[in-house]
């Protein structure tokens, strides 16, 4: 089998998707991050290559979320792509004639609007992760629910209690505040839903025209509770795609497609990476007041990357293709 | 008395210009750095904007280079700005780095009360010296306006990643170095052929975005994570709603130069939406979005720092203007955060959106 390999490399999951040539997805897998991007997108290709039968070739690879750089440094990906992007054509082809993608993942949310299949506006949250799957895991771990049953247990309340969602911090008081008054624990979840949900139109919705069919994505979309509250604050069908949680590895596949196609060969390095020693240190540059904090990727004695200077001065002495 | 004022971006080249054409006794303080970030945070209140932490932390690195008066421009409005000097005055006073204060309120009805203001610093020196002076300082701010113009176009046409920011450099040395006006028009010169030299491709296709928001976080690279920079490099040309020299004509001068954008034009434009001054440069930043709109930019991106009133206000009128000129726009917001992931991502996905819209992958594919 011929395909294309596509990861995610987001803080909370790290997703893995091969697709055959036709971009009909052939394997996808799941992984929590733990703050260990390298060791887990290893342990990903280990996985994908147990899973997909031998002699099965890999004619390009991309990759996308905030781990990216990194994630394509590991695997010498042939398109490294915003996260963003890579939602956007993931849905074109997954869900078409797709208008609207709602997407929320771990430490970010968005919106796109999509016009005929093109792109015609799209916002993200700003400075703040209040509404975010984080959030969501923070507050099922503090009421001691495995954020898999959150949204089934939503779904039981009778009426949802008012939770402010503005901020992640006064969300969390005032849930707070409802459990001490003896509200139920699934009315207190459906109402942290529908705030987040509040939130999240008020915040990155903003203005925007959310006309159907709409794509609910991202990690949170497995949330139930969280469905059926934008389906009734929004009053429209809210559709989840089959790979909803792995959409972004989805889109880094086809763009990875696009790239090799264009480029005639694929910098994939194989699955061999997944047993090779990398290792991820950082320093503070003592050139100037700055103090960058200068991240380098190494495996045994070789430099593969460096970023995280403002000026160029370590990154600049490593290959330009490299490093961008 | 020795001198010393808080950076916005190029601005220490004219304003330093002007004091030592007064015989002044001038200390630059060092360039924004985290180190000046993580002073001011220190002793800022704590919901106070970015602008006021670094003034403060610039203020503090200059007194330990000697500096015992700070230079300070006032306010008045909404904004929170006006007041900044004295609460800045006062928390120097209270860690023990007792400092003077010069403030200089923008005029209301005439120039006038600008140059009187001046001559305090001025002492002996006569009127004429130092209405010299305000011309010798306005004529470098407009030498380094025009020098960063054509550095804005010839970075996403550079053919060596990072030769115009080499020449920008240079560029910018020889302004600053130049110490009367017959040298400050040959340094002008010299400087922007230095930039015209940077080998450019022509034929390829560029994105126009323009840059709009709140004066201190479009000027000062360090707060805005070098957004012009990045953006060049993604393959964009930028232009900005606000520069230096138009600023100091609006607001000091009260438009005596002829000729130059002035926020008049912009607030006409932004009449549609916006008929009320709402603080800092609120009702700009809307023109300027319609008349970018209307120049036939491909996007408009609104900077401003977290908390920043005059510009929350823009931000909820900007999508009607959006909407009616069918233009995208993003709006970041900056603060103490120093990951850089996140707006990377957002810049890259918002000239991926331009440039699909505009059918220029290979702006994007590079």
């Amino acid at each position: 089998m011929k395909g294309y390999l596509g990861i995610d490399v987001g803080s909370v999951s790290t997703n893995l998707v091969f697709m055959n040539e036709g971009g009909i997805i052939r394997e996808a897998i799941y992984l929590r991050t733990q703050g260990q991007p390298i060791a887990t997108v290893q342990r990903g290709l280990k996985e994908l290559a147990d899973r997909l039968p031998a002699g099965t070739q890999v004619r390009g690879v991309g990759t996308t979320g905030s781990g990216r750089h990194l994630a394509g440094i590991i695997v010498g990906a042939d398109a490294v792509k915003n996260e963003i992007t890579a939602h956007a054509v993931a849905s074109l082809v997954l869900v078409p004639g797709a208008q609207t993608i709602l997407e929320i993942g771990g430490q970010d949310s968005k919106i796109i609007i999509l016009r005929d299949g093109v792109v015609t506006d799209f916002a993200m949250n700003t400075v703040c992760a209040a509404g975010t799957g984080s959030f969501l895991d923070q507050q099922a771990a503090r009421l001691n629910i495995p954020i898999e049953r959150f949204g089934e247990i939503a779904l039981e309340a009778e009426s949802p209690v008012r939770i402010a969602g503005r901020c992640a911090v006064f969300a969390e008081s005032d849930m707070i505040h409802k459990q001490q008054m003896g509200c139920s624990l699934p009315d207190i979840l459906a109402g942290l839903c529908e705030a987040l949900v509040r939130n999240y139109l008020n915040n990155v919705g903003k203005g925007k025209e959310i006309l159907s069919p709409v794509v609910f994505q991202g990690g949170v979309a497995a949330n139930v509770g969280m469905i059926k509250a934008f389906e009734k604050e929004l009053g429209l069908p809210v559709q989840v795609p089959s790979y909803f949680d792995v959409m972004g590895a989805v889109g880094a596949g086809l763009l990875a497609r696009e790239a090799a196609t264009k480029n005639g060969r694929s910098y994939f390095k194989g699955f061999g990476v997944a047993e090779a020693k990398f290792k991820a240190g950082s320093f503070e540059c003592p050139g100037c007041p700055n103090m960058c904090e200068v991240v380098e990727i190494t495996e045994g004695d070789l430099v593969l990357a460096r970023w995280g200077d403002r000026c160029g001065k370590w990154s600049n002495q490593l290959s330009k293709e490299k490093v961008s | 008395m020795r001198l010393t004022f808080p950076h916005m971006g190029n601005l220490h080249i004219p304003l330093k210009a002007m004091l030592q054409y007064l015989g002044a006794d001038v200390v630059v303080p060092p360039p924004s750095s985290k180190k000046t970030l993580t002073l001011g945070v220190k002793y800022a209140p704590e919901f106070a904007c970015m602008p006021f932490k670094l003034n403060l932390g610039n203020f503090i690195e200059a007194r330990e280079l000697g500096a015992d008066t700070v230079v300070m421009a006032g306010g008045c409005g909404p904004c929170r700005f006006g007041y900044y000097a004295q609460i800045e005055h006062a928390i120097l006073k209270d860690i023990g780095c007792d400092m003077q204060l010069i403030v200089l309120e923008p005029p209301e009805k005439h120039i006038s009360e600008f140059i009187l203001k001046v001559r305090q610093i001025a002492g002996t020196r006569s009127w004429w010296q130092v209405i010299q002076a305000i011309r010798f300082g306005y004529q470098k701010a407009r030498a380094v306006d025009l020098l960063e113009i054509a550095s804005f176009k010839a970075r996403p046409r550079e053919l060596v990643p990072g030769a115009t920011e080499l020449a920008y450099r240079q560029g910018l040395a020889l302004i600053d170095g130049a110490t009367s006006s017959v040298e400050l028009k040959e340094a002008n010169k010299k400087a922007l052929r230095i930039i015209s030299g940077v080998t450019q491709d022509h034929s390829r296709p560029v994105l126009k975005i323009g840059l709009i928001g709140e004066i201190y976080t479009l000027l000062e690279p360090f707060s805005n994570h070098n957004l012009e920079r990045r953006l060049g490099s993604l393959g964009v040309e930028v232009d900005r709603s606000i520069y230096l020299s138009e600023w100091v004509n609006d607001h000091l001068f009260l438009g005596l130069i002829k000729g130059l954008r002035s926020k008049n034009e912009a607030c006409a434009a932004a009449a549609p939406y916006l008929r009320h001054f709402v603080g800092g440069h609120g009702q700009e930043t809307i023109g300027s979005a319609v008349n970018y709109a209307r120049a036939g930019y491909d996007g408009v991106i609104q900077v401003f720092p977290f908390t920043c009133m005059p510009e929350i206000v823009a931000k909820s009128v900007l999508p009607g203007v959006g909407g009616d000129f069918g233009i995208p726009f993003l709006t970041l917001i900056m603060d103490e955060q120093s990951g850089e992931a996140g707006l990377l991502t957002r810049l890259e996905a918002f000239v991926d959106l331009l440039a699909r819209r505009k059918g220029i992958e290979e702006v994007v594919n590079r």
